[in-house]
């Protein structure tokens, strides 16, 4: 008797999987995250990883409550990845329970309420961003100008452990605005903002960094780096963040072209990595976009116009965070109106007539 | 009409927790989310509504054989709302500072659908008495959520515990005011905006779905363990 085990049906298999999935973005995701570890030091080192073990320590609760495995949902990366996610989305040296309450809230709130991963309307990450925003906007616009590790500045270990844990040391003459909060300000006095917009007037510093800001804002360049790699193992598909960029591009230019002195120009809208990770990391998220490719295409461009109405006349100097978790309440809409067409179907769901003689359809 | 005799435990247990009005019926959920930033605001709500409902079970159950089916609802709505006329004018008078903070939302008792639910489905169909012990009790449970909401949302979201109490219950209670967290604590603001009204009456919801599938669950047990079938859901 052969000892060949019995398989049945499908014999052929992607090999894409959650956990394959999960472990690729991440990939994407280190560059732009060890420059901004390195270029925050200690405290943003240490923030990482509460927020990680949170998100891992509520999905854990969670999945318990529910009664759900835990080990393979817990092994599979999406709670990695949303602990990640929200590290990128908190300024870097918040104290320890904006992190653990970041956790909490992508987790919890954003996630397991509507069921675990797949069933939630609202990106996870986004929720937590704006949730803590709204509730702690002092913590959550308290940026600095980046320290780098071992640099003359940097908090050694222990007064990391300081900041984070109980702000024991006067940081005060390293805390900066951040460029589009310092053009907001200069909006609202009624000044022009033409002299704030030297601060990323050159290519060079936008694309790499080193200006103050949320974590995941740092670095651009190595943000669409991990994006394009995305791009090609197909991770992403490119409506999305191409609508995104394209919209936010076309609209501020325009504004800009015809108001200087209030509308920033289209590097300033694009650069500070917060858009880029919006487009390549967040607003790609499978579960809270649209199915088809011109759904995303509507999808990606119009959180650029919310970013841009957002950023321009609204309180808040970003809106990337806001702009995507009001298209994701769309996505429903969105996906009612565009459907792809069904095999063998009409776009109004009509059965085709058969080509060949004879052969109707039944 | 039936002519049984009222189980009056049967219609406070369905006023306190089996039919409650938020956490099992889903009513009156718009003054809830709109008062409960606050314990006291949420007592002094359910306070009014309590007294709104016992005293509209009263007429609705007094007039309800001379009421024609037809124009039903424009009767409830007329005495409903001459009777929260008089809570407004009411408290306006006695409790002033507490109607500063909760007026704009007295006059909106009129559109609770709670109050008008109650009067459809209970009032004009029972005793004038057992109309009123429901309407009491149903305000209870409604008073119980709301001020257990509010104290949720208070706690963490201000660090405070029925503050301004002494505005309500008179200088006597200003022993209630507490502040839980210490002068420095910020405050989770998320909690006192809507959408913390909404977080927490889910939990909440979830919570008693929680009780009572345990409940039944220990009552089949038990039923089983005596060899008898399980003939309702309704836990005794």
């Amino acid at each position: 008797m052969s000892r060949a085990k019995i398989i049945s049906a499908p014999f052929t298999h992607a090999t894409t999987s959650v956990p394959r999935t999960m472990l690729l973005v991440m990939l994407a995701l280190a560059p732009a995250t060890l420059f901004s570890l390195y270029q925050y030091g200690w405290p943003a080192i240490i923030l990482f990883f509460i927020i990680l073990a949170s998100s891992l320590l509520f999905e854990a609760l969670s999945l318990l409550i529910a009664k759900k495995p835990v080990t393979p949902f817990l092994l599979d990366g999406s709670a990695v990845l949303t602990g990640w996610l929200v590290a990128m989305a908190l300024p870097p040296w918040a104290p320890w329970w904006i992190g653990v309450l970041g956790g909490f809230i992508a987790i919890v709130l954003g996630k397991h309420i509507y069921g675990g991963l797949g069933q939630n309307i609202f990106n996870p990450a986004m929720v937590a961003r704006i949730a803590l925003l709204i509730s702690f906007p002092l913590e959550m616009t308290f940026f600095m100008q980046p320290q780098p590790l071992f640099a003359e500045h940097s908090p050694s270990f222990m007064q990391a452990m300081n900041l984070i844990f109980g702000g024991g040391i006067n940081i005060d003459a390293l805390t900066s605005a951040s460029t589009l909060t310092q053009i907001k300000v200069l909006q609202f006095d009624g000044q022009s903002i033409e002299g704030a917009t030297g601060l990323v007037g050159d290519l060079q510093t936008a694309m790499l960094g080193a200006l103050p800001g949320s974590m995941g804002e740092m670095s651009a360049l190595l943000l669409i780096v991990g994006g394009v790699f995305l791009l090609l193992m197909r991770i992403i598909s490119w409506h999305t963040p191409v609508a995104m960029f394209a919209s936010m591009a076309l609209i501020a230019s325009v504004a800009h072209f015809f108001n200087p002195a209030y509308h920033p120009g289209v590097l300033t809208h694009l650069c500070p990595g917060g858009f880029v990770l919006g487009a390549f990391f967040i607003a790609t998220d499978y579960v809270t976009q649209p199915v088809s490719n011109t759904g995303r295409l509507i999808f990606g461009a119009g959180v650029g116009l919310l970013t841009f109405l957002i950023r321009a006349y609204s309180i808040f100097p970003e809106g990337v965070g806001f702009a995507i978790l009001l298209m994701n309440a769309m996505t429903p809409l969105i996906d009612h109106y565009i459907k792809p067409r069904i095999f063998g179907r009409s776009k109004s769901g009509e059965p085709l007539a058969s080509k060949q003689p004879g052969g109707g359809v039944q | 009409m039936s002519k049984e005799a009222p189980d009056y435990g049967v219609i406070v247990a369905d006023g306190l927790w089996t039919r409650n009005v938020v956490l099992a019926q889903l009513l009156a959920l718009c003054p809830l989310m709109a008062v409960t930033a606050t314990a006291t605001n949420g007592l002094g709500m359910g306070m009014a509504t309590t007294f709104v409902l016992v005293a509209s079970g009263f007429s609705v159950s007094l007039w309800r054989n001379f009421i024609t089916p037809e124009i039903r609802i424009p009767v409830f709505v007329l005495i409903i709302a001459s009777q929260v006329t008089l809570v407004e004018m009411g408290m306006n008078a006695w409790l002033h500072e507490l109607y500063k903070v909760l007026g704009l939302f007295i006059p909106l008792i009129v559109t609770n659908c709670a109050i008008l639910g109650r009067a459809e489905a209970f009032a004009s169909r029972n005793d004038v008495l057992p109309s009123m012990v429901d309407g009491f009790f149903m305000g209870v449970g409604f008073t119980a959520v709301l001020v257990v909401i509010g104290g949720i949302r208070e706690v963490l979201g201000a660090g405070t515990l029925f503050s301004n109490a002494s505005l309500l219950l008179g200088e006597q209670f200003s022993f209630l005011e507490m502040v839980v967290f210490g002068e420095d604590y910020k405050g989770f603001l998320l909690l006192i905006l809507p959408p913390g009204g909404f977080i927490v009456l889910g939990f909440l919801i979830a919570l008693k779905n929680v009780i009572d599938a345990a409940r039944v669950k220990r009552a089949t047990l038990r039923a089983g363990a005596k060899g008898l079938p399980v003939t309702s859901e309704r836990v005794a």
